[in-house]
């Protein structure tokens, strides 16, 4: 029997608490996701005190890694649920909505600002890309990026309302910073620096904590000889 | 005039909206949660166009002669020919938008695929899928910025307000804060395919209910050729869902064997000595059906990658072998990996023409919500194609019919949401595989009709959509009386021209059941 910790939120205006769970995995294969899912199936869902519980809100598509949506502080560490096998944790799991961002309802957060740069950043080609093949692994790299928040989460550098745009950007710009039409060079780089390069603090948090295992020093490395070295390739 | 309003936000809603902003026309972009969780960044293997870079005599006429034979000739041969002459242009341009597709010396690479004599899957490893909604995404913020296309990223479809056969609009709820609200103007729906009828029994996304598609089905849309559900031959179970293993897998060299008499037997090889394990995949799922049930075997089949190259791995498949290492903890360059066929896509869907107009005038449909393209089996590297060209002629017809929309007030009372039951949809979803199946009879489909009448009475209008839709599935599937692409009847074994060349079509009229067979491409005439 795994316990589970979950930190509820009816909403922004309520207050937080704390709400045990307990949950019999089926496999040993069982992630965080899977005990959610399950106990949100439950026709009369019930807390380990046996009190009535209102089902957990939480974000979910793919249930492979793939998608980013269901993103949240487990044990203290951001990640996404269907990539925590609850067979690696010994005792309680203590699951939390991801802090740097609004609550909506328990561990479902308003991500939206993460968008919202991006659009400000004019992160898009103007122009067609150049297709180089050497830019092509880089490219591929950033397209990866599952804006899941992981990386925001644990940067000391980002704060919501800040102007550094943090690694959840620095990813999207890279492919196109890899593939950048002569006539935007100019912008997106002056971009890069005042929102990527002068705002991270190199503490480079972001590396190890990114679901999609993106190789971030490649990814940044380029985007740095790009922008600020001018080493465009 | 009122703006055009897409439902859904995948690969076929977005290259619909940049389409129409493109034009200058604004559109509001409608979507349960943004574009990256969307099921189209899960698709793996490839995209298809006749690009002829592999110096293979490639054509798009090929390529539409492979899509029809793979799709037992029940796709709009017109259709098809649309989409297949369009391919090319269509990777041209998703390569101008930067998608970092597989190249080699400035040349495309194209791979091969299930059904096709000729390497045409354009690819990025196994997650093109990603990259092209990467692109595309990108694309879509540029006119973001501009006010063209106007994004609701969190909320979901709830209902379409239908009036004698035109479509007015949308209730959608903000999922944030609950409240529902209604959006006037045409529709364009590329909600994805039926997932939610199967709840983890396919490769798709878990975000699917299948209810916005159960709605239409109510409100009197027709659909079409639902019988035809792709049994994807290499998946494998993982919690709450099946995992593909993509088919780039067997194109890049992959064998599919059972054990018998203590030695692997290559069946397909063995089987269909031209195309071997990359027959289409009906056919594989089907022969592993057999296989399994088979004594003389050890039932369980592999997939066989150890003949991989490293190069191989590491320039194509890097992504599988790494997801196939964390859910199986089994290396697949030294292990074989044990597959079983599942639920992976739907050809049959909302009942589209050749311009993607649905039977209700203003309502449009594209992507995998929508039958077309695919006929009774789908080619891999052809859903990816489809969507993003069936989004974008969606928005072309939209565009063309704006000015003829009939505007009106919804005279309808805000409809009430009702939150999903997952209990009730596992067990509607065990009625459904019960006659379902790779092999269908008489018997199992009537014994499945049965039982769903048998479940008992419920006061929810979402749940009662949802047994209309999924009766149609069981009775589009019964009254197909011979086996065709996915559709295996063991009691009529023999696919059958004379009477079933056709599109089965299943709707409400009237507030009554009614299933019929039209001529391929001439449905709409005889609605």
């Amino acid at each position: 029997m795994t316990e589970l910790l979950i930190l509820r939120r009816k909403n922004q205006d309520e207050k937080p608490y704390w709400q045990r769970f307990n949950y019999d995995p089926k496999s040993t294969d069982d992630s965080v996701a899977s005990a959610l899912t399950a106990l949100n199936e439950q026709e009369n869902l019930r807390d380990a005190e046996g009190k009535p519980a209102a089902p957990i809100r939480w974000e979910c598509s793919c249930l492979q890694k793939k998608c980013g949506a269901c993103a949240m502080v487990i044990n203290n560490r951001p990640r996404l649920a269907c990539g925590a096998r609850l067979s690696e944790f010994k005792g309680v799991v203590k699951i939390e909505p991801l802090r740097k961002f609004p609550v909506i309802a328990d561990l479902m957060v308003d991500r939206s600002v993460m968008f919202e740069n991006l659009k400000t950043l004019r992160l898009w080609f103007e122009s067609d890309a150049k297709g180089k093949d050497k830019a092509m692994s880089v490219s591929y790299e950033a397209s990866r990026c599952l804006q899941c928040g992981c990386c925001l989460e644990v940067c000391p550098n980002f704060h919501i309302d800040g102007k550094f745009t943090g690694t959840a950007s620095a990813v999207p710009m890279a492919r196109l910073l890899a593939q950048l039409p002569d006539s935007q060079k100019k912008a997106m780089t002056d971009k890069y620096r005042l929102h990527v390069y002068e705002g991270c603090g190199k503490s480079l948090a972001c590396r190890n904590i990114c679901p999609a295992d993106l190789d971030i020093d490649e990814i940044l490395l380029n985007s740095n000889a790009i922008a600020v070295w001018k080493r465009f390739f | 005039m009122e703006q055009i309003k897409i439902i859904g936000a995948g690969l076929a809603g977005l290259s619909a909206a940049i389409h129409l902003a493109k034009k200058g026309i604004p559109v509001t972009l409608v979507s349960f949660q943004p574009s990256e969780r969307a099921q189209s960044v899960m698709a793996e293997g490839g995209i298809n166009g006749a690009m002829d870079t592999m110096g293979e005599n490639d054509s798009p006429a090929e390529h539409a002669a492979d899509t029809m034979r793979a799709g037992c000739d029940l796709a709009d041969p017109k259709a098809v020919e649309n989409l297949t002459d369009h391919a090319p242009e269509l990777l041209e341009w998703l390569l101008r938008l930067g998608t970092p597709l597989h190249r080699k010396d400035g040349r495309l690479i194209q791979r091969n695929f299930g059904g096709q004599k000729k390497k045409r899957t354009a690819y990025a490893q196994s997650s093109t899928g990603k990259v092209l909604m990467t692109a595309l995404i990108d694309e879509c913020r540029k006119y973001e910025a501009s006010w063209l296309i106007h994004r609701l990223s969190h909320h979901e479809f709830v209902s379409l307000s239908v009036r004698d056969r035109r479509c007015l609009g949308v209730w959608i709820r903000d999922d944030h804060n609950g409240v529902i609200f209604f959006l006037p103007g045409p529709v364009i729906f590329v909600s994805g395919g039926l997932n939610g009828f199967f709840p983890g029994m396919t490769t798709g996304t878990t975000a699917n209910t299948g209810n916005a598609a159960a709605d239409l089905f109510a409100q009197g849309v027709a659909f079409a050729n639902l019988e035809f559900i792709q049994y994807h031959p290499t998946t494998v179970q993982i919690p709450e869902k099946r995992m593909l293993i993509s088919e780039a897998a067997r194109g890049e060299g992959g064998r599919l064997f059972v054990e018998r008499n203590g030695s692997p037997w290559y069946f397909m090889e063995e089987k269909y000595p031209k195309l071997g394990n990359l027959m289409p995949r009906d056919v594989v799922a089907r022969e592993m059906y057999y296989v399994m049930h088979d004594d003389s075997t050890g039932h369980q089949v592999y997939l066989d990658l150890c003949g991989l190259s490293k190069q191989t791995w590491k320039e194509k498949l890097t992504d599988l072998r790494e997801e196939i290492r964390y859910y199986l903890a089994i290396d697949p360059a030294k292990e074989p990996v044990p597959v079983s066929p599942g639920i992976h896509y739907f050809m049959g869907g909302i009942l589209v023409d050749k311009f993607h107009r649905t039977n209700i005038a203003g309502l449009y449909a594209a992507g995998e919500c929508a039958c077309q393209y695919h006929g009774a089996n789908r080619l891999g590297g052809n859903s990816t194609l489809g969507a993003i060209f069936g989004g974008k002629t969606a928005a072309e017809t939209a565009a063309a019919e704006m000015a003829d929309f009939q505007s009106g007030e919804t005279q309808e009372k805000a409809p009430v949401w009702i939150e999903s039951v997952p209990r009730r949809a596992k067990h509607l979803r065990d009625v459904l595989l019960s006659g379902l199946g790779i092999l269908r009879t008489e018997t199992g489909l009537k014994e499945a009709l049965e039982q769903l009448e048998n479940l008992s009475a419920v006061q929810d209008q979402t749940e009662s959509n949802r047994r209309l839709l999924a009766k149609a599935m069981l009775l589009s599937a019964l009254e197909r009386r011979e086996s065709r692409g996915a559709h295996t009847r063991t009691d009529y074994p023999d696919r059958d021209d004379e009477h079933f060349r056709k599109t089965s079509i299943v709707q409400i009229q009237n507030g009554a059941f009614v299933h019929h067979f039209a001529a391929i491409g001439k449905e709409m005439h005889n609605d």
